[in-house]
């Protein structure tokens, strides 16, 4: 269910398109937001929400790589590697966080804190090699950089 | 040359500075005008699009029908996600406010009353940044209800993707946009006579609209005398890979590819020589280091040599580069993006794939070589959209000009053999 400031919020977002079934991926960020991923009960509500079936939203939420359907780590550490990434190093980003984290691409730590994922060019191939976390950017990376990165956030 | 997509005055991005340098004058002058005569500057300033095709701009907007009861939509694509490319972010953080005023502008031309700015969902940072410059515009009164006091009204909203390369093609972004799957749409009809919610509708990049303002302030003439004529104006061009310095620069059209990569970019660390350079985004032709000399950064120059402008997104392999290793992860996206409506794009590319991770592993076959060019070429031109295209230049372009690179990595006991 989304909450009370939530569902106003969706209501507003409604009116900026000529049909309802448009607010449906901004929408579904929201949930996202509220919730950290997409349950199948929240598709469900959505639908009787949008007056959609249940199989679009879940056809919506399947097809673009940014919707979850189930929890990620505390932090989601996306890993460009990409042409220019790989080009300029990506692949001992990637290194470094196994061996600081413990965990492989498609992965989520045992105590919940970090999620890995390889992703596709994220439009920073200027500052290559990076990572995005959340919708913060860390570019120019070195192995040592990383490092320091992820220490100061697991003591967060 | 001076930068006028990214010119260097600071605070650019605020609207008060923006004001300060005569932000919004364009759009004052073009309320005086009629729209025709907004889109007749256009055409005749010959700006192309910066969204990878370099489709004419101003003829674009000539498609959209004038007397329709329907509503008309522009789309302004900020999907970016072609690998290399990282331009129309800069735009997002540095001049938000012009390509409002080049958004605001189209819309008058062609009478829209809704623009939708669809930016990748990665960016949900810039998102924020051009959602504060449309806000602040909105306050002022250069969007919204009869703006300016004129009785022109318009609206923008910024609409965020969610992770897919195949909505930055303009029909899979009216899907999304819609609300769907981004499932790219046959043509005919064309947006123009049927797009968005049915309606007429004008998909353009963000860097192109972004160009508008300038030509309304200074004129056709002035726009058509920047860089080349036949593809004139400013253009950011993003350099990445084996460089010094790498990053978006703006230069004319037409500026030599050497010099962008040893002036601009600061040339290759090591002073290692060039092995290959793709001048235009992933999908665009590779070419080999030897080839560049005198190609120039415009549609024309880049064609005669055998690529094309694209994004305008550059990269540089230095003479180390493994390029099996390059061209299997290109076709490792592709095959990752196709959205899998087409059989020849959705089986092609993972067969593409796989033959180049055998490449990468030294299991390739030597006939495995031309059935690369193969596969790709009955995936080229046999499917909805350009994705298709996008998947099978590359490898088309690798094999052609690195076929060397294949032989060398194929299975000794297959060379032997053949
Ligand atoms: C697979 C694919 C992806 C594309 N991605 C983008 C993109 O991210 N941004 C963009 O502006 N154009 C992209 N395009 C091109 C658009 O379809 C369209 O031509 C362009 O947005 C038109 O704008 P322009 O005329 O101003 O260049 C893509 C095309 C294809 C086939
Ligand atoms: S290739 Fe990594 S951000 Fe573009």
């Amino acid at each position: 269910m989304l909450t009370e400031e939530n569902l106003k919020k969706a209501e507003e977002l409604k009116k900026r398109y000529p049909e309802t079934k448009a607010a449906l991926l901004p929408i579904l960020w929201i949930a996202q937001e509220q919730e950290g991923y997409i349950s199948e009960d929240m598709m469900k509500y959505l639908g009787t929400m949008l007056n959609l079936p249940f199989a679009h939203i879940l056809g919506v939420v399947s097809f673009y790589t940014m919707y979850h359907d189930k929890p990620l780590g505390r932090y989601h550490l996306e890993v460009c590697t990409n042409v220019s990434c790989m080009l300029r190093g990506s692949d001992k980003i990637l290194q470094t966080i196994e061996h600081v984290c413990g965990v492989k691409p498609g992965q989520t730590s045992a105590d919940g804190k970090w999620t890995v994922n390889e992703v596709e060019c994220m439009g920073a191939c200027g500052g290559a090699p990076m990572i995005a976390i959340g919708e913060e950017y860390y570019e120019n990376l070195t192995p040592e950089k990383t490092e320091e990165l992820l220490k100061k956030l697991s003591q967060r | 040359m001076e930068r006028y997509i990214l010119p260097d005055i600071p605070n650019l991005h605020k609207i008060d500075a923006y004001e300060q340098h005569g932000g919004y004058s364009a759009l004052k002058k073009a309320l005086g005008m009629n729209p025709a005569e907004v889109t007749d500057e256009v055409k005749k300033s010959n700006l192309r699009g910066r969204g990878g095709a370099c489709f004419p701009t101003g003829l674009k907007w000539t498609f959209m029908p004038k007397d329709n009861a329907k509503p008309k939509y522009l789309c302004v694509n900020g999907d970016e996600s072609e690998p290399g490319t990282f331009k129309d972010r800069q735009i997002f953080e540095f001049n938000p406010h012009q390509l409002i005023e080049g958004t605001l502008i189209g819309c008058y031309a062609m009478g829209i009353t809704s623009a939708y700015i669809y930016i990748r969902g990665e960016y949900g940072k810039w998102i924020k940044m051009l959602q504060k410059a449309v806000d602040d515009a909105y306050a002022k009164g250069y969007i919204g209800q009869n703006i300016l006091g004129s009785n022109f009204s318009t609206n923008i909203y910024l609409h965020k993707g969610a992770g897919a390369y195949i909505c930055g093609e303009e029909s899979s972004l009216m899907e999304s946009l819609e609300g769907n799957r981004g499932y790219p749409r046959v043509k005919p009809p064309f947006p123009a006579q049927r797009g968005v919610w049915n309606c007429p509708t004008t998909i353009n990049n963000v860097e192109t609209m972004t160009n508008v303002p300038l030509i309304i302030n200074n004129g056709w003439e002035w726009y058509s005398k920047i860089g080349v004529a036949k593809h004139p104006g400013p253009i950011l061009v993003g350099i990445s890979g084996h460089v010094n310095k790498p990053g978006v620069y703006e230069v004319a059209t037409g500026e030599l590819l050497t010099d962008l990569i040893y002036n601009y970019a600061g040339g290759v660390p090591g002073n290692k020589k060039i092995k290959a350079v793709i001048p235009g985004g992933s999908s665009t032709m590779i070419l080999r280091g030897e080839q560049i000399e005198g190609v120039r950064m415009d549609a024309d120059s880049l064609k005669a040599a055998g690529s094309s402008v694209g994004t305008a997104g550059m990269i540089v392999m230095d003479e180390d580069t493994d390029l099996i290793r390059v061209i299997s992860r290109i076709s490792k996206f592709y095959y990752h993006e196709s959205c899998g409506q087409c059989t020849p794009c959705r089986e092609g590319t993972g067969w593409l794939w796989k033959i180049l991770k055998r490449f990468e592993a030294g299991e390739g076959r030597i006939q495995d070589i031309d059935l690369l060019v193969d596969i790709a070429n009955n995936i080229e031109g046999n499917t909805i959209c350009a994705l298709g295209d996008a998947a099978a230049w590359p490898v088309q372009s690798m094999v052609k000009r690195f076929r060397d690179e294949f032989e060398k990595r194929a299975k000794k006991d297959a060379v032997a053999a053949a």
